[in-house]
């Protein structure tokens, strides 16, 4: 008898059937993934074990757990089981605590209120459980405020609060979905620590593929509210007999075709900008360019982008014509020495406050069709230095050219002639259109720029010929935002960086928000753009996947500096400097994890 | 906190003076001589000359307001024009009927619109959520003035259990003083508690829609233990702010109930002076309400601080 | 008050009407409204009883067929002077939040677009006009500057600049780093013409909310400076002003006081449902969690 049984679960919100018969079971002890893109009913499956469904919501069919049927236990036999015998941890720590009451407060509570325990017998409980989570009392005293601290030290308390009873199952929905790379990785650590130690069953629900590949015994596969696929991780993900677990599993590790625009010239830096920004840069972070090819080639991992665009076929004569234009221009945007404060906090009302230095003295060059990437963990600068390569916000000091132009001292009105030639893309497919308007407003609101505005039909044409360079047609022009998808909006997104033609679009998570099915097309769009008009790209990006995929150079960012810099396939399968390869260890890999996991049934 | 107090009094302290620049101006401007209030149309020149000279206003402008301002820091408000007493005993003869009326109207209406507010907020769309709810809509519409004419005619007129209007003064006692501002505080209080009730409401609603709200619950804390010990604290953010807002209203609102109950409090004073171009009186009593409103706030900001530590740690 | 910004999906107005007919709140608060409206328009052009050539025999009548509301000491039929009375009340209030909402809003988007020390003097200005006890001012105002209806505007209606300044700046700020925005200011978009196409329109439904509850209080404000006898005179008439002549009579006739008292009940009651109402289908994440 498993440890939770659940048959065919039905459930519906209003009209809406959320979820159309769904069966699973955890033993005691497992570890069972559940997969499934947004919209497939995962996370309405935790809730409903739980029983913390929306007041709407109605059930059918079947859950039991340890023996207590869960759709039609009283509400005190509910609260006797939360907590105590299941534990939940939710995707959103930032607001997944009390922001009023301490962590200590926060953990001992349940203790107390499930074993009756006195106050000072509940701390010490917790102040245990919040040593082995990582947040030993010394630097995290009981006393702490959630505000005081970080997102993946806030995601510790919440697991602290799951598991502080010895739960018989742990429920972990999205638990890393909110944090960088580095930080998921340890926290999936300390989960399959935690599970291992105290024989939870666990179910871990993820979006991620390679996440579950690396944790999961089972694996269950759902889409739309219905199980598609479910057994054993390994045999499932590698033979991926359900065409639906073949197209996620493709769709996951998906590159696109490309070939690299612009080859940078080995060794020698083109000009003097750059070789000044190698220096600056300063000590061995960086790799000269010919260690770098030699050991891409040597290397004996397959690098999946190279092999495809090595695959790719000839340049054709208008590549040879534009990189011998890159060779007499010079590079397309080059930054030097750029730095930028922000204003701290004040200590106290006399002192000065003490400046936050979120860039510092960051160089690089960027040359025309270049597909570059810039990566790093959240918070490292990353987006700040989009921002000012955009000219949303100025550096404290160092220079920003782009086409030769000096960026960070001209004024709106001058800038104008550079922004037409520089667009962005979001990561929020949502929150980057204005409701309000119609898509042919909003794909040709960069127009703006020209100094010829545009007659209405020509501004028509040129709306139609955008949108259909990203794959959407004509008739889209008079539909409002919400009328599309995810992926959708994402085109849309693409369409409005593209109409004036730009050389250089700097696109800020551009897919991190995306499910992978409508991450892989897009991906491709990126690509096959950047093949046809020419179009260099900046990609800032924490996921190595999406860099592999498209970008031929990749820059590594930590801490406000650039740490190491290179070919993309080199500087992944190679890293140099520390955080490159704190970053690459961290990434979760399908490939990589089948082969553990088959390494470990081996033996 | 000692940042985040510091910075809340220079604030308050800001608003004091800009507002006394105001009131000062105001005054400034408007028509009519003081001097020649006092004496009246006929008065002979050289009695309004002495007289100017004596309320020092022949002084430039910039050296009457620092005059002003230096006099009400150690007290001194001036002397009124029509009652040729000191300002500060007239303040002080008011508001021993003023202060109890506000106090006694803030706790009241406090003391009913929260337990009121979380009560809707736990039986959301309920019975109790609707009947409490449509209650204070209306209570929201009421004007108070109105309302104390009904009060004054069922209670008064009708039941005659309390006095209709006056003050007897707490010489007499304690309790013929409470009686007399019975009427006058719920009055005042009811329809501020129905605005208040429905704040707390909305602000329990929206946090019992939280994520840390579904944390505790699925610790296993039943619904009842989340709602006290962990949305109220957090509820209680936004009813501070209002509460703080409604005291100036509160201020306000005495203006208006003091004339309806003809109560001699600050209200009246200061209506009565308005209407006499007793200007100094007005910008005394004016001036000393403005930092009655500051010193609540920063009250206000102090329970703030107290309810939730991030402010605690923001400047 | 929340100042997040909606940003309601666009959808059909037949989506709208149906979501609306369905809001019991903006149901009644819309009919309430509309009625009160009417009556006022109305008054123009027709009254029960004629209210300008008096008929002293007719003072202080109660309730009657012919009189339903009853007289006053004039012997004015009450319902004629309650419809007279809305046309006072209604330009009122309507007037001072066309003064707050001209003046603070183009303020608040002002401040929230140029931040800084120009944010800050604004917000310092906002807590001295907020130190001030509003009705207080109000009755300096018109004391000061003579009773009457267009000082009473003015006073309600400076009391309502930094109501709005405050909740257009912080629907303002909330835009502000959102991406839509920012992809504006990358084409090259200057600050006004982004709050004119990108924060106004997505900061419209807030404003209306906000609109319909300083109208409602308006409505009171107005009612209290009349009864104070500082706002309408005579010959003109406003409801505060009849509360204000039926009060020394309160004791023979208090049909006087409970009419023109009822009137401004149901307006304000109409309006604030009004708000509730609008607020409810403007603004997607309350209406999630009904």
């Amino acid at each position: 008898m498993s440890l939770l049984e659940i048959e065919k679960l039905r459930l519906s919100i209003g009209n809406f059937e959320v979820l159309r018969g769904v069966d699973l079971h955890i033993d005691q002890g497992e570890v069972l993934g559940l997969v499934g893109e947004s919209g497939s009913g995962k996370s309405m499956t935790a809730l409903t074990l739980m029983r913390l469904l929306p007041e709407l919501a109605r059930t059918s069919g079947r859950v039991t757990f340890d023996g207590i049927d869960i759709l039609n236990a009283p509400e005190a036999a509910m609260n006797k089981l939360r907590g105590d015998d299941i534990g939940m941890v939710f995707q959103e720590p930032m607001t997944a605590l009390n922001p009023v009451k301490t962590i200590g407060e926060q953990v001992a509570e349940g203790i107390r209120w499930h074993t009756g325990a006195n106050r000072k017998d509940a701390e010490n409980r917790a102040r245990t459980m919040l040593d082995r989570v990582g947040l030993p009392e010394a630097k995290f005293p009981l006393s702490r405020y959630p505000h005081e601290l970080s997102g993946g030290q806030r995601q510790r308390v919440v697991i602290a609060i799951a598991c502080a009873l010895q739960p018989k199952l742990l429920v972990a929905d999205e638990p890393t979905t909110a944090l960088d790379v580095v930080l998921q990785a340890q926290i999936l650590d300390l989960l399959r620590d935690l599970v291992d130690e105290r024989k939870m069953g666990l179910l871990l629900i993820s979006h991620d593929l390679a996440v579950v590949a690396d944790m999961a015994d089972r694996v269950t596969i759902m889409r739309h509210g219905e199980v598609m696929d479910t057994g054993e991780t390994a045999r499932i993900l590698t033979e991926k007999k359900h065409p639906y677990t073949r197209q996620l599993a493709e769709a996951s590790m998906h590159v696109p075709a490309r070939t690299p625009r612009f080859v940078p010239p080995p060794l020698s830096p083109p000009d003097k900008g750059e070789g000044d920004a190698d220096a600056a840069t300063g000590s061995g972070s960086s790799v000269p360019g010919g260690k770098l090819i030699g050991k891409s080639s040597a290397s004996t991992s397959p690098s999946p982008s190279w092999g495809g665009a090595r695959g790719g076929g000839a340049p054709s004569q208008r590549d040879a014509a534009q990189s011998s234009r890159n060779a007499q221009t010079g590079p397309l945007l080059v930054l030097e020495h750029v730095t930028r404060d922000y204003a701290g906090r004040r200590r106290s009302f006399f002192s000065k406050p003490e400046p936050f230095r979120a860039v510092r003295g960051v160089s690089f060059a960027l040359h025309e069709g270049q597909s570059m990437a810039l990566v790093g963990r959240s918070g490292c600068g990353k987006s700040t230095l989009a921002r000012m390569i955009l000219a949303l916000d100025r550096p404290s000091s160092g220079s920003i050219r782009f086409a030769g132009e000096e960026l960070t001292t001209k004024s709106e009105a001058e800038l104008r002639p550079s922004r037409r030639n520089m667009q962005v893309v979001f990561q929020d497919p949502y929150g980057s259109f204005n409701p309000r308007h119609k898509v042919e407003r909003l794909v040709a609101e960069p127009l703006h720029l020209l100094e010829l505005q545009p007659s209405r039909n020509e501004k028509r044409q040129m709306v139609a010929q955008a949108l259909a360079e990203v794959g959407l047609s004509t008739a889209d022009m008079d539909k409002y935002p919400h009328e599309f998808s995810g992926g959708q909006r994402q085109r849309l997104s693409i369409a409005r960086a593209l109409i004036t033609r730009p050389k250089l679009i700097v696109a800020d998570e551009p897919v991190s928000a995306l499910d992978v099915s409508i991450r892989a097309q897009v991906l491709d769009l990126f690509a096959d753009l950047n093949q046809r008009l020419g179009v260099a790209y900046l990609f800032i990006t924490h996921d190595l996947m999406v860099a592999r995929a498209i970008t031929d150079q990749v820059m590594v960012m930590h801490e406000g500096e650039i740490v190491e810099r290179g070919d993309t396939a080199a500087v992944l399968d190679g890293p140099q400097s520390e955080a490159g390869r704190m970053l690459v260890a961290a990434s979760p890999d399908l490939d990589r994890a089948l082969a553990r996991r088959r390494a470990a049934a081996s033996i | 906190m000692t940042l985040f107090l510091t910075k809340r009094i220079a604030i308050g302290v800001l608003t004091l003076l800009v507002a006394s620049i105001v009131v000062f101006s105001i005054m400034e401007i408007l028509p009519g001589d003081p001097a020649r209030i006092m004496l009246g149309m006929n008065a002979a020149p050289e009695a309004l000359a002495t007289l100017r000279e004596q309320m020092g206003l022949n002084v430039p402008l910039v050296e009457r307001y620092a005059n002003w301002i230096a006099g009400m820091a150690v007290g001194d408000f001036g002397n009124s024009y029509t009652y040729r007493s000191p300002v500060i005993e007239l303040i002080a003869e008011r508001a021993i009927v003023s202060l109890p009326l506000a106090v006694i109207s803030l706790v009241l209406s406090t003391v009913i619109a929260i337990p009121v507010g979380i009560f809707a907020a736990a039986r959301r769309g309920r019975l109790g959520d609707t009947v409490s709810m449509g209650t204070a809509q209306i209570g929201v519409a009421i004007p108070n003035f109105w309302f104390a004419l009904l009060l004054i005619y069922v209670f008064a007129v009708w039941l005659r259990l309390v006095p209709a209007g006056g003050f007897p003064g707490w010489a007499g006692g304690i309790w013929p003083g409470v009686k007399a501002l019975i009427l006058p505080s719920i009055a005042l209080a009811l329809p501020q508690a129905a605005i208040l009730a429905r704040v707390t409401r909305s602000a329990m609603l929206e946090v019992l829609g939280e994520d840390y709200i579904r944390t505790a619950r699925a610790k296993g804390m039943p619904r009842r233990y989340v709602l006290w010990r962990h949305a109220l604290r957090n509820a209680m953010i936004p009813v501070l702010t209002i509460l703080g807002l409604q005291f100036a209203f509160l201020l306000a609102g005495t203006i208006i109930i003091e004339n309806v109950f003809y109560l001699p409090g600050l209200g009246r004073l200061v209506f009565q002076a308005i209407t006499q171009r007793d200007l100094i009186v007005v910008e005394g009593v004016v001036m000393l309400l403005v930092a009655s409103v500051v010193l609540v706030n920063i009250l206000v900001d102090i329970a703030y601080a107290m309810v939730d530590p991030r402010l605690r740690a923001r400047a | 008050m929340s100042a997040e910004p909606t940003s309601p999906p666009v959808e059909g107005v037949g989506q709208f009407a149906r979501a609306a007919f369905s809001n019991v709140s903006f149901v009644a608060g819309f009919v309430i409204t509309a009625l009160i409206a009417l009556m006022a328009l109305v008054s123009f052009v027709w009254t029960p009883h004629d209210v300008i050539n008096l008929t002293v025999a007719n003072r202080m009548q109660p309730i009657s067929a012919q009189h339903w509301f009853g007289t006053d000491h004039f012997g004015r039929d009450i319902l004629s002077l309650i419809m007279m009375g809305a046309r006072n009340s209604i330009a009122v209030a309507l007037v001072a939040v066309g003064i707050g909402m001209g003046i603070g809003v183009p303020l608040g988007c002002w401040a929230a677009a140029r931040g800084g020390w120009i944010d800050e003097a604004l917000m310092r200005f906002n807590d001295v006009v907020f130190a001030f006890p509003a009705l207080l001012s109000a009755i300096m105002i018109t004391a000061i500057f003579g009773p009457g209806a267009v000082n009473a505007i003015v006073a309600i209606g400076i009391f309502n600049i930094p109501v709005f300044a405050r909740v257009a700046r912080a629907g303002a700020m909330a835009l502000w780093p959102r991406e839509y925005v920012l992809a504006a200011r990358a084409s090259g978009k200057s600050a006004t013409l982004i709050t004119i196409q990108h924060i106004l329109p997505n900061i419209a439904s807030i404003l209306l909310v906000q609109g319909t509850i300083q109208f409602a209080l308006g409505i009171l404000a107005e009612a209290g400076l009349s009864y104070l006898g500082l706002g309408a005179q005579p010959p003109m008439t406003s409801w505060g002003r009849m509360l204000f002549d039926a009060q020394t009579r309160m004791m023979v006739a208090p049909h006087l006081a409970i009419f023109p008292g009822l009137a401004i009940v149901i307006t304000v009651l109409g309006l604030n449902l009004l708000g509730d109402g609008l607020r409810d289908l403007l603004d997607p994440r309350l209406r999630r969690q009904r």
